[in-house]
This record gives C-alpha cells, structure tokens and sequence, in this order.
C-alpha cells in the first residue's frame, strides 16, 4: 500500500495544471490556502470542506499521564488540538465507492 | 469557516483572479490530496499536517439501536496527524506566534 509522499510541490502542480497560472503563482495560492486555513484554526474556527472533511478545534483538560518507560506520573497540561473528520465522501472515495451529498 | 467562505476570502486577497479560478484552486488541492489517498500514499505538509491511509480489519459490530450483530468488512480511513508547527500555533496564545511560513 504505502507508495510515495505527497508535497506541496505536488499540490502546486495540479494548481498549476489545472487552473493556468503560472508555477510561481501556483505554488503561492496553494500556500494562501494553506495559511488562511491554519489561520482560521488558530482562531479557534471550524473549517469544513464539504466533500473532503473538517478540521474542529478541541479543548482538553489537564490528565495525569504517565512515562510509559519510568512510569512516572507526569501531568499532561491543558492543550488545544485538531482534529480530521473525513467526509462521508472522502471515506467512501478511498474505499472505491461513490457516495453522494456530504 | 466553509468552502466557499475559503473560496471568498482567497479572492479577495487576489483581486486579479475570478472567484471561478480560486474554486478551482481549492479543489484542485483538495482532489490531489484525496486522490493521493485513495493511491494509499501519504500527504505531507510541512507546517500544518500530514494525511495518511489506515486499514482497518473487519470486525463484528452491533446495530446500536436493534442490538443485532453485523459484519462489517475490512476497510480502510483517512487519518490526519497535526504538524509539529501547528500543534504550537494552536497553543500559543501567551507566547509568541512562532514562525510558520517557512516559505513565502
């Protein structure tokens, strides 16, 4: 299964092929949707691409965890992270069906 | 923030470019990146995440509601895993944003 990585430069490609701008512009809008996104993550914002997924927020409380290779508890603090949802459409693309709507 | 608000504020920014094109822009970007999974291959980006593909064995599942028992064949997932830049960003309202466009 595992084959090769995809990069940016992979994503500025298709931008490029697709739409008909240059490769310098190409690769600068892909970046502009990259950053406007983190940007509206940053801010505690939902984005949700419909068809592809979203990208929530979450808050987690403070939790005793544990070195797993001392075992010393060590208090894990209280953080943000982000997490995917895929998209019915996504999830089915992947497993070679078609899946209609969001 | 949905699509089309993404879509809207790109155009904004890039007022030499119809809304049309910055569409085609996202999704375009969006395709690549489900495309390169279904492949099974990895998304990386620096900076913000990476995308990858999990197989998931079959099981034996239950109808929540009727308490039957169901198959549910093997399968696989999308799976995101935050970068380390953004995991720092999103934890960074006291301290300084660090630098995250590593390129312009």
């Amino acid at each position: 299964m595992a084959g090769r990585t995809v990069t940016r430069a992979d994503l500025s490609e298709a931008v490029y092929q697709r739409v008909g701008l240059s490769r310098t512009e190409s690769s600068a809008l892909v970046e502009a949707v990259l950053t406007e996104i983190c940007d509206c993550l940053v801010r505690g914002e939902t984005v949700k691409l419909s068809s592809f997924g979203s990208f929530v927020v979450r808050d987690k409380g403070e939790r005793v965890g544990r070195n797993p290779k001392t075992g010393v508890e060590v208090p894990i603090e209280p953080r943000r992270v982000m997490v995917f949802k895929p998209s019915n459409v996504l999830k089915g693309r992947i497993n070679g069906e078609t899946v209609q709507g969001d | 923030m949905i699509k089309s608000e993404l879509v809207a504020r790109i155009a904004e920014r890039n007022p030499h470019l119809y809304q049309r094109d910055v569409e085609n822009i996202v999704n375009a970007i969006l395709d690549t990146i489900a495309d390169a999974l279904t492949r099974g291959d990895r998304v990386e980006l620096r900076g913000f995440g990476a995308f990858s593909v999990k197989s998931r064995d079959a099981r034996t599942g239950r109808n929540p509601r009727t308490g039957e028992t169901v198959e549910v064949g093997e399968k696989a997932v999308p799976v995101f895993k935050t970068g380390k830049e953004m995991r720092a960003r999103l934890n960074a309202e006291k301290a300084p944003a660090p630098p995250v466009r590593a390129r312009a």
